[in-house]
Parts: structure tokens; C-alpha cells; sequence
């Protein structure tokens, strides 16, 4: 590993040539569940990228007292504390967005994205890369997840962030885009096209 | 990496399980009151959202047996208008959908012979389908129903008795799930009011 990455390189790389679900394709499970709607996405995202961020930083400044036998474990712990906090703001705050992502909250935990960055890079870098290195995953998560999100709610309720653009009137909603069968088409087609024009800005070089 | 002695593990793992324990436990303590008066604001709007007239409410609580041991406690929100009279009850129904329990708050008319209206509370049922037993077109048809001899669906029809609603298409299941949880409900509100009811009539 060369460790001459600049600070900005640690957040940017996450953004895109690092993305956890279009490049790395990590956290599968809340990106497909919960991008029903652009909201949803959107409090997903953040709740993911705090977890991320905190944890990351946790596990960054204990990374020299924690035996390796046992540091999975322990950077479970830690993530699942800042899931429950995050849950709890969520329904003390914004119970509305608590209720919607329902059960999708807690199951952060199990979020392979977080453990990711905390066992490929904070377990082994300083805390501010790696602070850096989660709010670039936690951004890259963000975006995907709203851009998802935008995609179904446009085609399958005919409105985006729940101002209906599409009148029902002239245009009837596909009702796939939001269910599960929509997620999977949506990622499919979107990791599809990156893929092509990756190559294709590659190829023109 | 570090060797790791068992001791060791079990220390990190022991101080790591006990910081973050007090940290939630610190946080639910902080935060807990706001997520209860969350959950009451809820529950009041959906009892007024079903009672239509209420001013205010109040609360009978009855033991009825039911299938756990030891009985359970139901809670019956009797809507009152501005002169005291009542207008009718409100309460949990709830059981299970297509995907999830549904969750929802009933008003019973103060004749006990029609609902006054349904809320949905909580419900996982499939977008798009299911879950437009949330929405106002179903939800509003269970203002007047007759709950005698039970309430009933219909596929695809418009309802031709009083004590018949018209299902989602595509989504029997939820429908069914809805009717059947106020079905059951239903009695039991009606075996603990009905000599009250009378009582107050006769």
C-alpha cells in the first residue's frame, strides 16, 4: 500500500473510483431495501455515513489496544452503538423517517460497508485519514442511494423528495420501480451504464 | 497485530461492551421522554382522526382473557364532545398483513352499530399495492360501516350492504388482513361495553 495518498485523496477515492455500492458493490442490502423513495435514500445515506464516520474514528484510536483475536467482535460492538444512537435521534427526531426505514435502521450493524472501513483502513491509519476515508465512503453512499432513489420514485410514484412531478393523469406509475424487482433493475442498469462509460473515457485515451 | 492472550481478549471486549452500554443507556435516558410523547401524540391523532365530534377522551382500561395467559389489558379511548356526551370509542386493532402486523386505531359509533372511522398506524405492506390501505380512499369506507353480523369485503364490487366494503385490487390479502383484524376486535370491544352500553340506554 503506498501511504502517499494526500488527505483529500483518502475522502475523494470514495466518492467514485472507490464507491462501496457502484465500484465495490458493498452494502447491497439497505442501497436496494430502502431507495423506494429519494427521502428514504437520502436518511439512509446520512445515518450510514455517521455510523461510518463514528465508528471508523472509534476504531481508529483503539486500533493499538485491541488484540487481533478479538477485533472483529469488538468493531461490532462499536458499530451497533452508533446504530442504536442513530436510531434512537431518528425516532426521538424524525419519527416520520424512523417509521419509514423501519427495521432498516438497526441492520446498519450488518452493513458490510462499515465493517469494510473499519477493517481495511481505520483498523490500520491514523484517525484523521481515516475520519477523511469514511466521510468519502459516507458521501459515496449518499449520492448512489438518492440517485436510486430518485429513479424509482420518478417511475414508480411519478414524483421526486414527494412533489409529484408526473401527473397520474398522463402518466400511470410502474409500480416495479418501488418494489423490490425495481431495485434490482435500477442498480443493475446504473452500475451498467457507469461500467460503459468508465470504458468508454478509458478507451478514448 | 498484537498477540492475543485470552486475557486480553477478554478485557478489550469486556471495556468495549461497558463504555458503549453506557453511552446508550446514557442516551435512552436523554431521549427517551420525546420518543414516548412522539408515540402518545400518534395515538391521539389517530383517535380523533376516527372520532369525528370528539373534544376530548378518555380511557377505560378492562382485563378480557385472551390466548396469552393471564388475560390482556385493552385500552379503550371513549370520545366525548364539548357537552360531555359520548360520541363514541376508539381502539387498537391489529394483526397480521401480507407482510407484517398491521396496526391500526378503530372508532366505534356510541350505538355500537356502525364504525366511524379507520387510521392506519403501522403498516409494511407492499408499496404500490398493500399499502394503499393506508390511504384515505380505503380508509374512508369504513366510516358508517355496519359491524352487524360482520363486517365484509368485496373483489372488485361496489359494496351493496351496509356492512360491506370493496377490497384493493391486487391486494385481497391486506384487505382481508384489515376486516378480519376489526372483526375480532370488535367483539371483544362489544363484550366490554355492551352491559355498560345498555346499562347507560336502559
Amino acid at each position: 500500500m503506498t501511504s502517499q495518498r494526500t488527505l483529500f485523496q483518502e475522502f475523494k477515492k470514495g466518492i467514485w473510483a472507490e464507491n462501496p455500492v457502484i465500484k465495490m458493490l458493498l452494502g447491497m442490502c439497505p442501497a436496494l431495501a430502502v431507495t423506494n423513495s429519494a427521502v428514504n435514500g437520502l436518511a439512509m445515506g446520512l445515518a450510514s455515513t455517521f455510523v461510518v464516520i463514528c465508528s471508523s474514528a472509534i476504531v481508529s484510536i483503539i486500533r493499538r489496544f485491541v488484540p487481533g483475536g478479538v477485533r472483529i467482535p469488538t468493531y461490532i460492538i462499536i458499530i451497533a452503538g452508533f446504530v442504536t444512537l442513530a436510531d434512537l435521534f431518528l425516532r426521538a427526531y424524525f419519527p416520520v423517517i424512523s417509521k419509514a426505514l423501519g427495521p432498516y435502521v438497526p441492520l446498519i450493524v450488518v452493513n458490510c460497508m462499515i465493517m469494510g472501513r473499519a477493517e481495511f483502513f481505520a483498523s490500520k491509519h491514523p484517525v484523521v485519514p481515516s475520519i477523511l476515508d469514511a466521510l468519502g465512503t459516507g458521501t459515496g453512499f449518499v449520492w448512489v442511494l438518492v440517485v436510486l432513489g430518485s429513479i424509482r420514485e420518478i417511475l414508480g410514484s411519478g414524483s421526486i423528495f414527494g412533489v409529484t412531478l408526473l401527473s397520474e393523469r398522463i402518466y400511470t406509475p410502474w409500480v416495479v420501480m418501488i418494489l423490490p424487482a425495481g431495485a434490482f433493475l435500477s442498480l443493475g442498469l446504473l452500475i451498467a451504464l457507469i461500467n460503459y462509460l468508465t470504458q468508454r473515457r478509458q478507451g478514448a485515451h | 497485530m498484537k498477540n492475543s492472550s485470552p486475557l486480553g481478549m477478554i478485557l478489550a471486549l469486556t471495556v468495549t461492551a461497558v463504555v458503549i452500554g453506557a453511552i446508550l443507556a446514557g442516551f435512552y435516558q436523554l431521549v427517551e421522554p420525546r420518543i414516548e410523547a412522539n408515540r402518545l401524540a400518534e395515538e391521539k391523532r389517530a383517535i380523533f382522526s376516527v372520532l369525528e365530534g370528539a373534544e376530548t377522551y378518555d380511557v377505560i382500561e378492562r382485563e378480557v382473557p385472551s390466548d396469552k395467559k393471564g388475560g390482556e389489558i385493552i385500552r379503550i379511548f371513549r370520545g366525548l364532545d364539548a357537552d360531555g356526551r359520548t360520541v363514541g370509542y376508539a381502539f387498537i386493532a391489529e394483526g397480521p398483513g401480507f407482510a407484517g402486523i398491521i396496526r391500526m386505531m378503530v372508532g366505534l359509533n356510541f350505538d355500537l352499530e356502525t364504525l366511524s372511522g379507520l387510521k392506519v398506524m403501522e403498516q409494511v405492506e407492499t408499496p404500490g399495492l398493500g399499502n394503499k390501505i393506508g390511504e384515505e380512499k380505503f380508509e374512508g369506507q369504513f366510516k358508517g360501516v355496519a359491524i352487524r353480523p360482520r363486517i365484509e369485503y368485496l373483489k372488485n364490487k361496489k359494496p351493496v350492504k351496509p356492512n360491506q366494503i370493496q377490497a384493493i385490487t391486487g391486494a385481497t390479502i391486506s384487505s382481508k388482513a384489515v376486516v378480519d383484524a376489526i372483526n375480532k376486535r370488535v367483539e371483544t370491544i362489544l363484550s366490554v361495553l355492551g352491559p355498560q352500553a345498555a346499562a347507560g340506554e336502559g
